[in-house]
């Protein structure tokens, strides 16, 4: 039914644009909600979430427990839920969806499915139904040879996967940490202070089993799970392994201090976790005394520690190292790359001995235009305006001719820059360039790529 | 006369102890960073002194690239693999370019050795400032701001200092399009490109600097310098030409300076 009909049989229909990026934002929020239950949480898009409770359930008595608990968190979030437990994720993916009547076990209620729950082409759901294979029981009785001639391998498969016959993989939405602590509680935790009390006390267990496995963490992830159902994760990362627990405590006081909207308690919380998704070995470490050895470590760490700090607060690409490209491109000739993660060095370009640099100490990127006065067409600049300052040429040297990169580009496109190096009256030095020869281009432009020193 | 209770003289001591702490104590005295000048280096008693603040101040908005070159080469120069920390505010790229590494190895310094960090705003500036500048083991930390910096008033630039001088730690304030004030540096400086001495067929020849010691802590300010970056020797160096040759421009002569100011 088009809208209009609609608006016209109901003139106060309350109408809402469908929005699937929030839809599926929602979604993962409940995905984060609802691994209090079980690490492995896989979203099934657009209105679908997959818990695999193996050994799970007992925390909340059993299957049941855990649903009602469920349910009824997610119905304090204004959600109306259906739930079915299979043997594997598909089987019970299918009976939440498509279960219509009861059945007195979990084998017998998948074979009363329609055909539909495989959820093949329209066409083939009905050439099942024309064929009088109404229900995934009938289909099963059959040979899967003629199931899979007549109907494609895709019926199948869906058909061993909803029957267990083949594997159903879960992709969880987190992947499950190799450590995590949590701690439950029977009364809420109203205030944010207590959390943290309880998250150093995660920390300081999750620190004493790296220690037992020698290994150290390189990104902490502290899980808030509210009694009304949400979770907050909060992470931060170290560019080196470490097992102290006063520097990941800092850090997380430095994320939650530089959060731009603060951790909210709600209701409070009553549950938190503590995972450590990413370990690498670490050896246990003695100072040197000899030689300095212990100052220069000390210094170390203390830059390490600088490091994490305000990458913590300022976000991965705000703490940055610079690493060589091996392009002539000039914007591409370096990478700007988060500290923490940077990968070693690799050695720069040497300086040319008793020239001066060809390459200036500041880029612009992109390069900003300029008006150029040029004493020929295709000669350096004689004259140039830039920030709607005239700045007369001096001393020119150039042009250095640039090519685009043909060989990375189908259709050889691409225009050359000539460079050229200019210094003014006052002794400024500038980088310029002419995008385009005279026979690429009719009218090339000019722009400033650069100031040296 | 004698002291008339024992707490006057724990005041005392107290007040001694305190004039005493104006020097860096972690550092030996002679910790320095040094340009490779002998004339620029014996003026100031062997480099400008580390574990304190120095402040160079590009001469007009188009220096700007000269007086970071020079602060974050004198912070090169010095102790071969130790990082240097370089703060700057976001918007920073789009007025004066991002730092070009290919340009600084062209200049003989090692770009592996920054640590750029790159901020929101002022507010954030000093905050991270103040955290570098009490982290150990860096060769420097400069500090970009453009402009007037408001934020950066004498309580916090001596908490600044402070921290500064406890960690060891140089700080070199890069104060772009800015005009001097006063504050609790060690030294100030004005830093201007100076024309370079031309290569055959008029090519533009090595990096030079005009300097000027607008106020110093320990001696009497208002020298200045020409000085030529030569990247073979990793230092710098007299310019080839005289200066009685190559008379300074007429701009910076009437231009008055604040030295006077702090």
């Amino acid at each position: 039914m088009p809208l209009a009909d609609a608006r016209a049989r109901v003139p106060e229909l309350l109408t809402v644009a469908h929005d699937p990026i929030a839809d599926h934002a929602w979604l993962d929020r409940l995905a984060l909600g609802c691994n209090r239950y079980t690490p492995l949480v896989a979203l099934d898009a657009p209105d679908g979430l997959i818990l695999d409770i193996a050994g799970a359930e007992h925390l909340f008595g059993d299957e049941a427990g855990l649903v009602a608990d469920a349910e009824m968190r997610l119905a304090r979030l204004g959600m109306s839920v259906r739930h079915a437990f299979g043997p594997t994720a598909d089987a019970a993916r299918a009976l939440a969806r498509y279960q219509t009547r009861p059945a007195p076990d979990e084998a017998a209620a998948v074979r009363r499915l329609p055909v539909a729950a495989l959820e093949l082409a329209p066409e083939a759901t009905t050439a099942l139904v024309r064929a009088g294979l109404k229900s995934i029981g009938d289909l099963a009785g059959r040979p899967m040879a003629n199931i899979a001639a007549r109907f494609g391998g895709d019926a199948t498969t869906a058909l061993r996967r909803i029957l267990g016959d083949a594997p159903s993989p879960l992709d969880p939405r987190i992947a499950l940490p190799p450590i995590a602590v949590e701690r439950r509680f029977a009364e809420p935790l109203g205030s944010t202070a207590h959390a943290t009390k309880v998250l150093a006390e995660l920390a300081a267990e999750a620190i004493e089993e790296l220690g037992e496995r020698g290994k150290g963490g390189r990104h902490f992830r502290a899980t808030f799970f509210r009694s009304d159902g949400l979770a907050r994760s909060i992470d931060v990362e170290t560019g080196h392994p470490t097992r102290d627990a006063g520097l990941v405590m800092r850090l997380f006081a430095e994320r939650m201090d530089s959060l731009t909207d603060p951790l909210d308690p709600g209701f409070g919380f009553d549950m938190i976790r503590l995972a450590v998704p990413r370990l690498d070995p670490l050896g246990a470490t003695q100072l040197k005394l000899e030689g300095g050895e212990v100052r220069k470590s000390i210094e170390d760490g203390a830059m390490n520690e600088l490091v994490d700090r305000m990458t913590t607060r300022l976000g991965r690409r705000r703490v940055q190292r610079l690493r060589a490209e091996d392009t002539h491109i000039p914007e591409q000739a370096q990478l700007a790359l988060p500290a923490i993660t940077a990968p070693p060095p690799m050695p720069w370009p040497a300086p040319e001995p008793g020239e001066p640099p060809a390459r200036p100490f500041h880029l612009f990127d992109p390069p900003q235009p300029i008006e150029v006065i040029a004493e020929v067409p295709d000669g350096p600049p004689h004259r140039f305006r830039w920030r709607r300052a005239m700045h007369a040429v001096r001393r020119y040297e150039g042009p250095e001719r640039i090519a685009a990169e043909w060989w990375r580009r189908r259709d050889n496109a691409g225009l050359t820059r000539d460079y050229y190096r200019v210094e003014d009256a006052q002794g400024r030095r500038f980088w310029l360039f002419r995008h385009g020869l005279y026979d690429e281009k009719p009218d090339p432009r000019w722009y400033i790529h650069g100031l040296f020193a | 006369m004698r002291e008339s209770s024992p707490s006057l003289a724990g005041l005392r001591k107290r007040v001694a102890r305190l004039a005493a702490s104006g020097g860096p104590a972690s550092l030996p005295a002679e910790a320095r960073l040094t340009s490779g000048h002998a004339g620029f280096d014996a003026a100031l008693g062997g480099g400008l002194a580390k574990g304190k603040t120095h402040e160079f101040f590009a001469a007009d908005a188009l220096d700007a690239t000269s007086a970071a070159a020079f602060a974050a080469l004198l912070a090169l120069r010095s102790d071969a693999r130790a990082p240097l920390i370089w703060l700057r505010t976001a918007d920073a790229a789009r007025r004066i370019g991002h730092i070009y590494a290919p340009g600084i190895a062209e200049l003989g310094g090692s770009p592996d050795r920054l640590l750029i960090v790159e901020v929101r705003d002022a507010k954030m500036l000093l905050a991270c400032a103040n955290d570098a500048a009490r982290c150990t083991g860096s060769a420097a930390v400069i500090i970009e701001s453009w402009g007037r910096f408001p934020l950066l008033d004498l309580t916090a630039g001596r908490r600044l200092a402070l921290g500064a001088r406890d960690a060891g730690t140089t700080l070199l304030m890069l104060r772009l399009n800015a005009l001097p004030a006063p504050s609790i540096a060690e030294t100030r400086w004005s830093v201007a490109a100076a024309p370079s001495r031309a290569l055959a067929a008029d090519a533009p020849g090595a990096p030079a600097f005009d300097l000027e010691l607008l106020r110093w802590r320990a001696g009497p300010a208002g020298g200045r310098w020409r000085l030529d970056w030569k990247h073979d020797e990793h230092a710098f160096g007299e310019p080839a030409l005289s200066r009685a040759v190559l008379p300074l421009p007429a701009r910076r002569a009437a231009r008055p300076h604040g030295a006077a100011a702090a």
